[in-house]
């Protein structure tokens, strides 16, 4: 009896020991998180990467939103923190003193390209010609009315504007953990609360309480989900998402622009936003091909016109651009708070 | 007088008879409702169950069939521009070989594949093709396929300049617009391929050169975004696998021994009491709760890597660990105090008479405890979220320290896909694989109660 206690304890141990012990060992996977809209274009080039560099292992890509990305990335310097983080955003100071005092200095910040936010409906209702006025005055809290703030009284799109269908105002936007829910305030409440002089600053971002308003932290297939189950929604997706989902949604005008590679790469449509990833400075020597990946992300192969990345939905930049985000990655210029 | 009396007691009699009748029937009565409603909610369950596993059934199994190309590749020699594979020499040392094998390999990578591919579709394709539909050409075939392609070579190089017959995947999209998943009357514009891209699809249907065919893709590839039709469940199946063997690993030893300890050598005190009402508690924690520990403790603390299914391994099993022990507590008390009693008496010690005598007959009651609480670990989803198992993987893991994703978690990636028309059924399509899974884990575990049964 003695004998199969002690094996078994020994087999205990020596699991243990293991998990323990290669836990010290070098890590020689890339490790990426962040943005759910990133998600997908760093994913092809992840497998592009691992496809063409035989000496490199394939890097892995989680999600968590490009707040939640940035915050991993932040937890510190060492094997079992993360070397890349995805945003749809450019990050914010207060990230840059979290990562500073944690260790994480070196911050270099990479831009890839461009994506346009868009507002879409089910394919099956009314199409809707939108202007930034339009989205404010059925998302905000309280409007101004003869002068005075009132609650937000409007229940149809068609009681804002008479052009607009005559459906059931529900708003799908996505919930602050996501870098789109700030262009979306900047871009498009912002622009339309600037229409109306009672409003100011923060008031701009208060939007109504009454059900009205969804909020959805996971993905967009969640957003598309809201749209199923009420069909008078619209939801606010990226590009890239709407083009792979043509079949189900129909996209609004802007301004009356239609959302498209070229209206956004030309900057006609409004509301677009930099793509951007975070490479930890530290791991450029202790993980692996990273340096080798960021290179790679900002090929013409990959992420120009007629690449991958712009077949998944990514507006690529133009060749100077691109030169330039690539000159900056390799003179390792860190990002400081402004 | 006497009459009136008998009449009086016959009446009596009587009412009392109706009485008892009328309780019958109605206990009766009541009896059968209560009978038909357990009935009634029976088949509630069933039918729901039947309507689950039917569209699940219904939406998945179609996806095991993919649309598949049979291609005649002439592998040029003109396009494969590669040296010899190298080979090693003498008195040369492994690192050298291997960078010269990295850099044959590098070539490999180099070489234009997809315009091998193009070439053999264009055989197959009618009319001129010029270069500004290359695009269009492209998107019939899984992005993947020339990896595929090129591996088959770096396995045999002796077949450049040889002509050979390849099975390829057709890319998502067609596969969705041969299916018909997508609605084939929507306008161009709705239509996630041109026009041109359609066509040519549905020529190659007429010709025989795609057909629908049962697809390995789906268990020996790993998951992957730019070739979603390539996308498979090798990754996650061997990071579940990996998780599984830490969980059996650990948690049975574990779970047993404690609960053999407490059940039959733990004194009964207030510790005790303690510690009982403690693992109760512990087996009715949720399990993301156990997630944030492990990512605060395995990787926060103990600095275990992210993603890993050793960290996850160990997450499952703080989670299965109370089910086993309870489970095993309750098949040490159900066997009868006389065995206990028996074994004692005629000398043997404490120790002898569990393992010899109880422990053997409690062993189905165990394995069935234990397999059921592994099996439950293996449709976990929430505590492998915290700990990084959510990732995008485009490898197998090779060892339990290797970055992964598992079972539940590749159905949870999927089902967030952004391509929808052709994730949904691959989604099913791999809950089918878990559900198969599960339920020869739980025969397994019937099978073996039924072996080791004993009767008293």
């Amino acid at each position: 009896m003695s004998f199969k206690k002690s094996t078994l304890s020994m087999a205990i141990a020596a699991s243990l020991a293991a998990g323990l012990s290669t836990a010290a060992q070098a890590r020689d996977t890339i490790q990426i998180a962040g943005s759910s809209t990133v998600l997908p274009f760093a994913s092809i080039v992840a497998e592009e990467f691992g496809g063409s560099f035989p000496q490199f292992n394939t890097p892995v890509v989680g999600s968590g939103g490009s707040g939640g990305g940035l915050r991993q990335f932040c937890q510190g310097v060492g094997e079992n923190t993360i070397d890349i983080a995805n945003a749809s955003r450019a990050i914010r100071s207060g990230e840059l003193e979290n990562c500073a005092a944690n260790g994480v200095n070196d911050v270099l910040e990479v831009m890839f390209g461009y994506d346009g936010i868009v507002f879409a409906s089910r394919a099956d209702r009314g199409e809707f010609a939108l202007t930034p006025q339009h989205v404010f005055a059925a998302a905000a809290a309280q409007i101004p009315q003869d002068g005075q703030l009132v609650d937000n009284p409007y229940t149809r799109w068609s009681e804002i504007d008479s052009d607009l269908p005559d459906q059931e105002i529900v708003l799908v936007i996505p919930a602050s953990n996501h870098g789109t829910r700030e262009v979306f305030e900047e871009r498009v409440l912002h622009a339309g609360c600037d229409s109306y002089a009672e409003i100011e600053g923060d008031a701009c971002n208060n939007l109504r309480g009454d059900g009205r308003i969804i909020e959805i932290a996971g993905d967009y297939t969640e957003t598309l989900a809201r749209l199923d189950a009420q069909s008078d929604a619209v939801g606010v997706f990226g590009l890239s998402f709407y083009d792979q989902n043509r079949d189900r949604l129909q996209v609004a005008t802007v301004d009356g622009v239609t959302p498209s590679l070229e209206t956004i790469g030309s900057g006609e449509y409004p509301v677009s936003r930099p793509l951007f990833f975070y490479v930890k400075g530290e791991h450029l020597d202790m993980v692996p091909g990273l340096a080798e990946y960021t290179e790679f992300f900002l090929s013409d192969a990959i992420s120009g016109y007629g690449s991958p990345l712009e077949d998944a939905g990514l507006i690529p930049m133009d060749d100077d651009e691109r030169a330039q985000a690539l000159e900056q990655f390799q003179a390792r210029t860190v990002v400081s708070a402004e | 007088m006497t009459v009136t009396n008998l009449e009086i007691a016959d009446s009596r009699r009587r009412q009392r008879l109706n009485a008892i009748q009328r309780s019958l029937n109605a206990r009766h009565a009541r009896e059968r409702r209560f009978r038909l409603l357990g009935l009634g909610a029976v088949i509630t369950a069933m039918v729901l169950v039947a309507i689950l596993f039917a569209s699940i059934l219904i939406r998945g199994v179609p996806a095991f069939w993919q649309a598949t190309l049979t291609l005649d590749i002439y592998l040029d020699p003109e396009v494969i521009q590669v040296d010899e594979r190298p080979v090693r020499e003498r008195g040369e040392s492994p690192a050298q070989y291997r960078e010269r094998e990295l850099a044959w390999l590098s070539q490999l990578g180099m070489v234009n594949w997809n315009a091998l591919i193009d070439e053999a579709l264009k055989d197959q394709l009618p009319g001129e093709i010029e270069s500004r539909q290359t695009r269009d050409l492209r998107a019939l075939v899984a992005s993947g396929e020339r990896f595929a392609l090129r591996n088959r070579v770096i396995e045999k190089p002796e077949l450049i300049g040889q002509t050979v017959t390849v099975k390829m995947l057709a890319g998502a999209n067609v596969d969705v617009w041969l299916k018909g998943n997508i609605d084939r009357s929507l306008p161009d514009h709705q239509q996630q391929l041109s026009a041109q891209t359609r066509e040519w699809a549905d020529y190659l249907k007429e010709q025989g050169t795609i057909r629908n065919a049962f697809s390995t893709a789906l268990f020996i590839n790993t998951d992957s975004r730019s070739s979603p039709a390539s996308a498979g469940l090798a990754g996650a199946f061997m990071g579940s696998l990996f998780m599984m063997l830490i969980v059996i690993a650990l948690s049975i030893p574990l779970g047993v021994a404690s609960a053999i300890y407490l059940e039959e050598f733990a004194p009964k005190n207030r510790l005790t009491d303690l510690i009982e009402i403690n693992i109760n508690n512990l087996a009715a924690v949720p399990s993301i709760i156990f997630g944030l520990l492990g990512a605060a403790i395995f990787v926060g603390y103990l600095r275990l890597p992210l993603s890993a299914p050793l960290v996850g391994g160990l997450v499952l099993t703080l989670m299965t660990l109370p089910t086993i022990i309870i489970a095993t507590r309750s098949a040490l008390r159900s066997i009868p105090p006389s065995i206990r009693q028996a074994a004692l008496g005629i000398g043997a010690s404490r120790v002898q008479t569990v393992f010899h005598h109880v422990l053997p007959l409690a062993l189905p009651g165990i394995l069935t405890g234990s397999i059921l609480g592994v099996a439950q670990a293996l449709g976990e989803t929430a505590p492998l979220l915290l700990i990084g198992m959510n990732a995008f993987v485009a490898n197998v893991p090779s060892s339990p320290v290797d970055q992964a994703t598992a079972l539940p978690v590749q159905i949870y990636l999927w089902q967030g896909n952004e391509l929808r028309n052709f994730f949904e059924a691959r989604t099913s399509a791999a809950i089918i694989v878990l559900l198969g899974l599960m339920l020869s884990l739980n025969a397994t575990a019937i099978w073996l109660r039924k072996k080791f049964e004993t009767r008293w």
